[in-house]
């Protein structure tokens, strides 16, 4: 059992886990799934500014805040109890095309060439993780969602606006990873 | 002509409602005031949901990579087996109106389109291939101890930050 748990969990299960997390929040207390309204939350707590924006009773919020301490705390547990101790399998193509940019470390599946402290002092890593996560924040507060509370959350509730929405994200991230990444890839 | 107050800087509830409907989901009000520990289920979840998105490589930066070049049909599948048992269970608590655990009616309300979808969309998807994560991936990426990712995490809530000081002036 241990083992089955420990290796990589098949879509079907995380998609059903995902898609029961919608219910259990409405059942729980009639919340809505949206995490990038954390970062929004985040920044009335901290920075509000008198941005109007950033003025409303982030306290009433709090119950999402506590949701994605449980998210570190659970992908904590994961990386730690639940551990594959298998390098992460990547699909060949994109193995080949990573080499090509030095990217040859498949031990993790978060890449150690990209996502750690050195890579941030060069300026690949520099603009992926700084320029991606600005780009991560605001978009998905421009588009008033990001991936739960669109595209799961809205696409659920039947909204066409969170379509919209959806199609774009999926639009920008082909753009990016196929006409964009390579360039800055090969920085 | 009526009264303004534009000028005072106590938040009313009528704007609070309406600031905080403006976008995203946080409209839901309860009438229940429950002492602070009842957010620890709400943890419950979060924490469940986190180890899947670990055990089912959902953070993993290689994933998002295959998805957006359709290497892999790993991605399509969770969202859209989340999103198909996400629409049943909506459609049932709608159906036989559920209520939560405390006895409250379980609300939805429509989102409004607005030109922020489109190009704050596409900003957000720009964002996600070059990270490989969206806003929940980078809080579990910090819970498998790759710490870097609180950089990202923290240039996430700058951006949000400069959307909202410069939100009047993008169309919408």
């Amino acid at each position: 059992m241990l083992e089955l748990l420990q290796r990589p969990w098949p879509w079907y299960t995380a998609g059903i886990i995902a898609g029961l997390t919608v219910p259990a929040l409405l059942i729980l207390g009639n919340r809505h799934f949206g995490i990038s309204a954390n970062l929004r939350h985040i920044c009335a707590a901290c920075l509000p500014a008198n941005v109007k924006f950033f003025k409303y009773d982030w306290k009433k919020e709090a119950w999402n805040l506590f949701f994605i301490g449980g998210i570190v705390v659970g992908a904590f547990l994961a990386s730690t109890l639940l551990a594959d101790p298998n390098p992460v399998q990547v699909a060949p193509a994109l193995a080949e095309e990573l080499a090509g940019y030095g990217m040859t470390d498949f031990s993790s599946m978060v890449p150690v060439e990209l996502i750690s402290w050195p890579s941030l002092f060069t300026l690949r890593g520099f603009i992926l993780l700084v320029g991606g996560g600005f780009l991560v924040g605001f978009g998905t507060r421009y588009a008033g969602g990001c991936t739960s509370g669109h595209a799961i959350m809205g696409l659920s509730n039947l909204q066409w606006p969170s379509l919209v929405a959806t199609c774009c994200f999926m639009a920008g991230g082909f753009i990016m990873a196929n006409l964009i990444l390579p360039f800055i890839m090969q920085l | 002509m009526a009264q303004t107050n534009f000028n005072t800087t106590t938040i009313t509830p009528e704007t609070d409602y309406e600031v905080r409907s403006l976008d995203t989901m946080c409209v839901n009000e309860s009438d229940v005031s429950l002492p602070w520990y009842h957010n620890l289920k709400y943890a419950a979840v979060g924490v469940l949901f986190g180890i899947t998105f670990v055990k089912a490589e959902i953070i993993s930066w290689f994933r998002i990579q295959e998805m957006f070049r359709l290497q892999s049909f790993h991605m399509y599948g969770v969202i859209g087996t989340a999103v198909a048992v996400g629409a049943l269970s909506v459609f049932l608590i709608k159906k036989f109106k559920v209520r939560t655990i405390h006895g409250e009616a379980i609300t939805f309300q429509d989102k409004k389109f607005n030109k922020g979808q489109i190009f704050g969309g596409l900003l957000f998807g720009f964002g996600w291939a070059m990270t490989g994560a969206c806003p929940g991936p980078l809080f579990a990426t910090l819970g498998t101890g790759a710490l870097a990712i609180s950089v990202t995490i923290l240039s996430a809530i700058a951006g949000t930050w400069v959307y909202g000081y410069f939100r009047d002036r993008l169309p919408h």
